[in-house]
């Protein structure tokens, strides 16, 4: 289905209207905190109108212009996840009898149908992986799927990318490709609508729509092409996976031990990360018990605890877990990388480390930073990580 | 849609202490009709939950062919098993399974038969050994060594008794640490290796353990040229979910929970050997 249709921006706000009449919670982007994050959307002028973003390594900006567009940003820290896979949620209730026999009880969930607008390429992307990991897998995960099939999808094509961008080399953006009922494509005077499901096709015979001309499509492909040729950031060509198994004794994962902070702050904003703290809340009289699932982060030493062993103990060792999945393992797991360039790692990582860099030092220069030397020739001076990583000398 | 992560309640039927720090205990769904339904391998893993303690992956050592009970074979090593380890007969806990891939026992068909077990490791291969044992004519000669830390540590003196009266069935014992009336050796498991009958296209190897206790196992059969696919391992990693959601067990590509707990070494071989993988 590939319709697609002229909304001036003066009718935007009949796009919430009609999404709201046909039983739809509708969410969208905006301003809060300093930064873009998805809540309830009653009105456009919620929407962060003449507000752009500057990311950078550690860096996240908003600014004003004097744009009249609502999505000239590239990402907030947080898009699809937390509304798919929650940061928080019970998954089941146990209560011991006064026999004390137990009785299980799943927990009931009251999802209401809910349209996103706003969804960028990225976390389209972000989202089908999540599908298969939770949806499509030999258990189908209730929360997620119950979650994921109440919502209606209005995409937005990218005008513009922020630095840390880098979904071209990932192949996942910066125009939406599949995965949702609408698309957006932003133009000063309006929107191109792009019709994509037949349900989207129900919501945009309620508007009033004019067709698109050849002129606007065109404009908005050289925006979105503009976009995409804002990015500077690029990957080692792929598959990485051999290449990151291969490079898991390599010196420069010792240089993370003076960078990496072991916060977590990248696989919280990484919309592809999916590991989990299953854990239990008790009643005070201790019946009654709640088995919560929680984000849970590689970067925590407790990840890989078992029974007084920590696996991965030095952060070196976490931060080569967490890059050589995303970017290697996941290859075998999904049939592609658990990357899809959003940059929000790069951007929310608060000592700017980046992804792009560090895949470059591994796997393309390999040995050329100070100090440090490929494998083969390695042994002869000590490399130990506490006395200046990237800049010992010997 | 069935929420799989959700426990059923099972009942103690029955337990027993082995050692001070090892106990097991016979357990029963108190739902006929799911244990009824019940089917596992040799080599898979049932999660135990206790309310407002916690769920733990626990190795399932009885035969699959007994319906009436699953039985587990535990070590207190944290708060969990500890309180397992208070379970008398007739409580309740949580209980679901099975998960993961077992042990070989269809592809290790035909081969002569090499297990090698360390210290915890005794319980879930007692699974294969029974299981094999049983079925004796499917494979070929079967050689177990038993490596534990103490000497204390050993479970089931009396079956290791037993399965010496079987023909073709070899039995080596060695403790880390002996006390006097140790029967066995003092030393790695490896010691013996010199003294087994291997024919490195017809035998399968078996082992769980200590990782670097494999380790050592790995090389000395691969210094045989034992085939890395007749090389089989059960491993060990944290796990929450046991069903490929979690990302707790990854062990490079692989989800310990859903591809393994078993693997073959050339499954393992890319990550194999790597501190902090």
């Amino acid at each position: 289905m590939n319709i697609q249709r002229f909304l001036p921006r003066d009718r935007l706000q009949t796009l919430i209207d009609q999404l709201m009449s046909a039983g739809y919670d509708v969410i969208g982007p905006q301003v809060r905190d300093h930064a873009i994050i998805f809540d309830h959307l009653a009105g456009v002028d919620q929407l962060p109108i003449g507000i752009t973003d500057e990311q950078a390594p550690g860096r996240y900006r908003l600014e004003k212009s004097d744009s009249v567009r609502c999505f000239d940003w590239a990402t907030g820290p947080q898009a699809l996840k937390p509304m798919t896979f929650v940061s928080r949620e019970t998954l089941w209730r146990s209560d011991r009898r006064p026999d004390g026999s137990l009785a299980f009880r799943e927990e009931p969930m009251a999802t209401r149908p809910t349209a996103i607008i706003g969804i960028r390429a990225c976390d389209l992307a972000a989202l089908s992986i999540h599908d298969r990991h939770f949806m499509h897998g030999a258990h189908p995960d209730p929360q997620y799927s119950q979650r994921r099939q109440s919502l209606f999808l209005v995409a937005v094509n990218c005008m513009r990318s922020a630095a840390t961008c880098f979904c071209t080399a990932t192949g996942d953006g910066p125009r939406a490709r599949s995965g949702y009922d609408l698309s957006l494509s932003e133009l000063d005077e309006g929107f191109i609508l792009e019709v994509h499901t037949e349900r989207g096709r129900d919501v945009v015979v309620r508007l009033d729509v004019t067709e698109a001309t050849s002129a606007q499509i065109e404009r908005a492909n050289a925006g979105i092409e503009q976009a995409a040729k804002q990015q500077q950031r690029t990957l080692p060509a792929g598959p990485l996976q051999d290449k990151l198994v291969t490079a898991v004794e390599h010196p420069h994962w010792k240089t993370l031990d003076d960078r990496c902070l072991s916060c977590g702050n990248c696989t919280a904003v990484c919309p592809t990360c999916f590991c989990q703290t299953h854990g239990d809340e008790i009643s005070l009289d201790g019946r009654q018990t709640s088995h919560v699932r929680q984000w849970e982060s590689c970067f925590n030493p407790d990840h890989s605890y078992i029974h007084g062993i920590v696996i991965r103990a030095e952060r070196p060792q976490r931060y080569r877990q967490w890059l050589t999945h995303k970017f290697g393992t996941w290859e075998e797991q999904f049939g592609r990388s658990g990357c899809v360039g959003c940059g929000r790692c790069i951007a929310w990582c608060p000592v700017g480390i980046d992804v792009t860099e560090e895949l470059a030092a591994l796997l393309i220069e390999p040995g050329i930073e100070p100090g440090i030397e490929p494998p083969a020739e390695q042994p002869k001076g000590k490399s130990d990580g506490q006395s200046g990583g990237v800049a010992h000398h010997e | 849609m069935n929420n799989a992560l959700m426990p059923h309640e099972a009942e103690v039927v029955e337990r027993h202490d082995e050692t001070p720090d090892l106990f097991s205990l016979q357990l029963r769904f108190t739902d006929p009709v799911i244990q009824s339904q019940f089917e596992f391998a040799p080599g898979q893993f049932n999660m135990l939950y206790l309310p407002g303690v916690g769920e733990v992956p626990i190795s399932i050592v009885s035969d699959p062919e007994d319906s009436h009970v699953i039985n587990h074979t535990i070590r207190r090593v944290g708060s969990v098993t500890d309180n397992l380890g208070k379970l008398q007969v007739g409580d309740r806990l949580g209980l679901r399974g099975p998960y993961g891939r077992g042990w070989p026992v269809v592809e290790a068909e035909g081969t002569d038969l090499v297990i090698v077990t360390g210290g915890l490791g005794c319980a879930p291969s007692v699974s294969f050994i029974e299981y094999a044992l049983r079925r004796q004519a499917r494979y070929g000669r079967i050689q177990i060594i038993q490596g534990v830390k103490h000497a204390h540590d050993f479970i089931w003196r009396e079956r290791y008794d037993q399965w010496r009266q079987y023909p073709n069935v070899e039995v080596w014992l060695t403790a880390d640490t002996g006390d006097t009336l140790w029967p066995g050796r003092v030393g790695p498991v490896t010691q013996f290796f010199d003294q087994l009958k291997i024919e490195p296209k017809q035998t399968s190897v078996i082992m769980c353990g200590p990782e670097g206790m494999m380790n050592a196992v790995v090389r000395d059969m691969r210094q045989r040229a034992v085939p890395d696919t007749q090389i089989w391992l059960s491993m060990e990693r944290n796990m929450h979910c046991a069903l490929g959601s979690c990302g707790r067990c990854q062990l490079g590509a692989k989800f310990v929970c859903r591809d393994g707990p078993v693997f073959n070494y050339a499954e393992l071989a890319p990550y194999w050997g790597h501190k902090g993988v």
